[in-house]
């Protein structure tokens, strides 16, 4: 580490008339504030997802509910999955990984500022063109408000024939432009991450949240771009006639459940790697370790990744592929779960002989293991394709994915908020409300998520408005209404505590958790310019060597 | 992973990453080869498979013309960033307006192509599955070349107002990364169109 | 359903004989009613209760996988629940770091390998009931039905036999001394859907432009449930499914019933008109008569069905009356029209929808 002091200072702002602020943020190209702006939108969007989600419980709680009709049901499925997958998870990891990389590998901002400045708003217009259907849906050739297809908008329901108006309109040209933005967010990450390391960070040196989120970049650059394809596909087939997806005419069903799935798994992958790279950076600084087994840790990530675009099909075992095609996709799925597992393992060994802290991240981490273990677990039963002939399009796929979905990714996300907040606030959230919320959010989560799988092995398929009484699958779905309560609370005791401790909170200095990356070393908040003079680093952990001259990292990697 | 203490620090050899904005150009050419792969895959997923109307071998002719000057272009472009790495500016601009005036012949000669095939043979975007995955794909390529031209013009119109200098080499052959990979997405969608599916 | 045969057809010709197809009659549809009773009273879809040969296979399968799925959750989560006790730090806040650990090469092979070789056992034990189920070969006593998707209804047709019904399917209990499973073969008239019915076999999808195809192989008879599992729509929630497993006699009554063209009542006529002369014609089919709409369900034999729109309800006066005169009250979004008529023209339509036994 160069022995140059880096300035600590934080930077006080005299306050400014709200327009100018405003101003400033909406034109702004500086990573951070993009990165939080990211954030923001991802969480109002998560209250809007909650409130569709809360809607469908309260319709399940019973059988032959009334609470709301068919109809609208069907767009709170459908705006509900495709919310949460775009217009939160993703903007969330985008937004943290904006914020932390540059920070992280000792550079001033991403590679292209307005580039990355670009892609928010695109992706944010893309949000606010789906939630125009609500609005702009009626009275256009008489038919349909919000898309009621499903987020993955199965052919041929989306054909014109059959999907009347353009509520699937809405959804395809929303999401085509939020795909543009996060083309554009990926390419901005690997060209960041390639092009401006500091000085002494080799690739082999890089925070693991780097690497995953390099990653991930590329997943999106591989994934994202098929599902634009065929949107652009279905946009034709929709507004010229085209007959991409058109059975009456000789097209294939099947065919855009192949685009739809070659993006939709590595998806699912691009939204929990980032998550295995908050649980990488947090549960060490919490074990007071380093991370066991960094090099294992990187090539188990790439493998994943790789092994992750060749898994789609086991979404469509049901679709009649012959038996070659349905053993191919098992055997690559079941393969997957081998690098997965091996991270689980590794985490394990992080804490094994370590000195356990136990403040909110670290507890939200620990609660990923054991979730995300678990979701894996059903994930392996789902790649057996013959169980998965009963279980798909059940709730127990719905289960499975919400488990990865809430019990990994939302929770590490939470606990990336508790780490990172002092740093990008300089202040401490409040610990106690802290406790609460997880305690609050994990019983909640157990209840829903964990009894849901059982109306799946009883035969209650999913996206169903109303089920019939005497299939034994009531008392299942009143339980799993009642959890949603207990997550409710745990949300609202979260954004409380946030919005409280923004303004209120007790001041944090540079580094409140005696952590080892790079961006421990700026002020909390950091300045624009991020660093001072641009830091040298010798091993993975700087800010141990500086903190250990006598035991430095360099000396053992 | 070692538990061996090395004996001493490791020495600072000098420092230099990739330039980010090839890295940059590389990765957004991933995504678009991955756009086209998909289309690509729909057109040979189809192939045959249409129930009524034109069939490729009677309305296809092979657009050898306009993908010669296509393909040339590629080399007028090398050539045109070598000039400006050795400072000819003048011949820069010159193989540089080349460049644009091959892609402009072949985006003309695309469009009569495909004025002969709606109105003298019939074939539009709905009339079958044929003409759906033909239009798409070749509809596709064209609106890359169209936004290639926009670049080539705008780069060409910085030039001979004289603000292009060597030390825009970098960022000229950046472009020209772009420009190359649409000749290579001709060639495959050439061989795809004009040759397997015919 | 055979007795109302009976009654029909014998009584008018053998009255001595009547007072013992009563009786006979009586007992019958008595054990008839309490055991359709007693399945439509909570038939539970429960993917580990199966009775079918290809269902049984998967449930053998899952058992396998459920087993070792659990033997892993319990050796890591007594891992991770013991790392958690045991290092929790508790006492005083010293600055003093644990030791530095980077990794260890022995360990890291060792949960490589170990899980490399669980998952080969589990995929080979998959690989074999894929091919198992997916490649079977129908046997000389196999029955063909040809199940079409519609939005939000089932058509069944009986190519050999000459049948066409709706949205309950009959099959015959299979021996396994002498196997008559079913083969059904899925199409679609629309969009996509899923035959599902858990006892039986795992899902298929139906598929517009693409011909998939399930088999079953009952080994008891009982009556199934299940319903659509691909979202199709508005009432997606309400395809839902019967099977009926019929003993072999049943099984041949039932399809020698079905056979017949519809029957003709005098009580009935004047519905009859109005239905002939209304649109109703164009969506159904009533064999022996000018209706042969294909958009909507085969009526020809309506009540020899538990249920009326696809199980959204049973197959009462009061619910037929009801679909006839809204169906969006009973079924929101579905296909059928509200079909205007008159109170008198309802109720003579929904006689003669009755008299179609």
């Amino acid at each position: 580490m160069s022995t140059e002091s880096i300035a600590l200072t934080a930077v006080h702002q005299p306050s400014r008339p709200f327009g100018v602020v405003l101003h400033s943020w909406v034109t702004t190209v500086d990573h951070k504030r993009l990165g939080i702006l990211y954030i923001l939108y991802a969480v109002l969007f998560l209250v809007i997802g909650g409130v569709e989600a809360t809607i469908m419980r309260i319709q399940l709680i019973v059988p032959h509910n009334h609470f709301v009709s068919p109809q609208f049901f069907n767009q709170m499925f459908t705006m509900h999955g495709t919310t949460m997958i775009f217009f939160v998870a993703m903007p969330m990891v985008f937004g943290f990984g904006n914020y932390l990389v540059p920070l992280m590998i000792g550079a001033r901002d991403m590679a292209f500022p307005r580039v990355n400045a670009w892609s928010f708003w695109l992706t944010a217009f893309g949000g606010f063109l789906l939630y125009f259907s609500f609005v702009g849906g009626y009275g256009l050739y008489g038919a349909g408000a919000a898309p009621d297809v499903g987020w993955f908008a199965y052919a041929p329901l989306t054909a014109k024939v059959f999907s009347l108006g353009h509520s699937t309109d809405f959804w395809t040209l929303g999401l085509l432009v939020a795909g543009f933005g996060s083309i554009g967010a990926a390419v901005n990450f690997v060209a960041t991450i390639f092009c401006l390391r500091c000085p002494g960070m080799t690739l082999g040196k890089m925070p693991l949240l780097v690497w995953l989120d390099l990653v991930m970049a590329v997943l999106v650059i591989l994934a994202v771009s098929p599902l634009t394809a065929a949107q652009v596909m279905l946009a034709l087939d929709r507004f010229l006639g085209a007959h991409f997806f058109d059975t009456q005419a000789g097209g294939s069903a099947v065919l855009w459940m192949h685009f739809f799935w070659i993006f939709g798994h590595p998806e699912v992958y691009v939204l929990v790697i980032p998550c295995f790279g908050f649980a990488s950076e947090i549960i060490p600084v919490f074990s007071r370790k380093p991370i066991f087994g960094y090099p294992i840790m990187v090539a188990a990530s790439v493998a994943i990744a790789f092994i992750s675009m060749s898994v789609w099909a086991h979404h469509m075992f049901t679709v009649g592929m012959n038996s070659y095609g349905n053993t191919f996709f098992a055997m690559t799925t079941m393969a997957i779960s081998v690098p997965t597992g091996i991270k689980i393992f590794n985490w394990l060994g992080t804490m094994w002989g370590g000195k356990l802290i136990f403040k909110t991240p670290m507890l939200f981490c620990i609660a990923f293991l054991f979730q995300f273990l678990i979701a894996g677990l059903t994930g392996i039963m789902l790649s057996a394709a013959p169980f998965n002939w009963q279980l798909s399009a059940s709730y127990f796929v719905v289960a499975h994915f919400h488990y990865v979905i809430v019990g990994a990714i939302l929770i590490t996300i939470f606990a990336a908020f508790y780490y990172w907040f002092p740093k990008m606030t300089g202040r401490f959230y409040n610990e106690t409300l802290g406790k609460v919320h997880f305690w609050l959010f994990v019983i909640g989560f157990h209840l829903t998520f964990d009894f849901m799988h059982i109306p799946g092995l009883l035969g209650m398929p999913r996206r169903i408005y109303t089920y019939e009484p005497g299939r034994g699958w009531e008392i299942w779905n009143l339980i799993v209404t009642i959890g949603v309560f207990f997550q409710i609370a745990g949300t609202l005791v979260f954004v409380g505590n946030l919005l409280y401790s923004m303004f209120k909170g007790r001041p944090a200095g540079n580094d409140p958790w005696d952590a080892w990356t790079l961006e421990w070393s700026a002020s909390s908040p950091p300045p624009e310019y991020n660093f001072a003079s641009i830091p040298i680093v010798n091993s993975r952990r700087p800010l141990w060597d500086i903190k250990h001259p006598e035991d430095p990292d360099w000396q053992y990697e | 992973m070692s538990t061996v203490a090395h004996t001493s620090a490791p020495i600072e050899t000098q420092w230099s990453l990739p330039y980010k904005g090839q890295v940059g150009m590389l990765a957004l050419i991933a995504a678009e080869s991955a756009i086209f792969t998909i289309f690509v895959v729909a057109y040979i997923f189809y192939i045959g498979k249409s129930l009524f109307g034109p069939t490729p071998r009677e309305v296809l002719e092979l657009p050898i013309f306009a993908s010669i000057c296509l393909l040339s272009s590629s080399l007028t472009i090398h050539a045109a960033g070598g000039a400006l790495r050795k400072a000819s500016l003048g011949a820069f601009r010159l193989w540089w307006f080349v460049t644009l005036a091959l892609g402009s012949i072949f985006l003309i000669a695309t469009g009569r192509e495909w004025y002969h095939l709606i109105y003298e043979k019939g074939l539009t975007i709905s009339t079958n599955l044929f003409g759906t995955t033909y239009y798409s794909l070749v509809g596709l390529h064209a609106f890359h070349v169209t936004v290639g031209l926009i670049g080539l013009f705008t780069i060409l119109l910085l030039a001979l107002f004289g603000k292009i200098h060597q030390e825009h080499s970098k960022n000229v052959d950046t472009f020209a990364m772009y420009w190359h990979f649409v000749d290579v997405v001709w060639i495959v969608v050439f061989t795809v169109v004009y040759i397997i599916g015919r | 359903m055979a007795s109302r045969i009976f009654d029909r057809f014998l009584i008018p010709f053998l009255p001595g004989a009547r007072k013992c197809f009563l009786a006979l009659a009586a007992t019958s549809l008595a054990a008839r009613s309490s055991l359709a009773a007693m399945q439509s009273a909570a038939p539970v879809p429960n993917i580990f209760k199966t009775v079918s040969t290809p269902a049984d296979a998967i449930d053998r399968l899952s058992r396998f996988v459920l087993t070792i799925t659990g033997l892993i959750f319990a050796i890591v989560f007594s891992l991770l629940a013991y790392a958690v006790v045991k290092y929790r730090h508790r006492g005083a806040d010293d600055n003093r770091e644990p030791p530095q650990v980077y990794g260890s090469n022995q360990v890291e092979l060792a949960w490589t390998v170990v899980p490399v070789l669980i998952v080969l056992v589990i995929f080979f034990a998959t690989a074999r009931v894929i091919q198992s189920v997916e490649d079977a070969i129908p046997p000389p006593g196999a029955i063909q039905v040809t199940a079409v998707g519609h939005q939000f209804w089932w058509e069944f047709r009986y190519p050999a036999l000459g049948v066409v019904t709706a949205n309950e399917l009959h099959v015959p209990v299979s021996d396994r001394a002498n196997p008559t499973p079913t083969f059904v073969k899925l199409l679609s008239a629309d969009t996509d859907h899923s035959f599902w019915v858990p006892q039986l076999a795992g899902k298929t999808d139906l598929i517009p432009n693409r011909v998939n195809s399930i088999w079953i192989d009952p080994h008891e008879t009982g009556m199934f449930v299940g319903q659509c599992a691909q979202y199709c729509g508005t009432q997606h929630a309400k395809m839902l499914l019967r099977v009926y497993v019929d003993s072999p006699e049943q099984f041949a009554a039932w399809v020698s019933a079905q056979k017949q063209p519809a029957s003709v009542s005098d009580s009935a006529a004047a519905g009859r008109k109005i239905f002939e002369t209304t649109a109703c014609i164009n969506c159904h089919n009533i064999s022996g008569t000018i209706a042969n709409g294909r958009f909507g369900p085969d009526l020809t034999h309506l009540m020899s069905r538990d249920t009326i729109a696809s199980g959204a309800a049973p197959n009462t006066r009061e619910n037929l009356k009801q679909w006839i005169h809204d169906p969006d009250s009973i079924k929101p979004g579905s296909l059928m029209p509200a079909m205007n008529l008159n109170d008198a023209d309802l109720e003579s339509v929904t006689a003669y929808l009755e008299s179609l036994k």
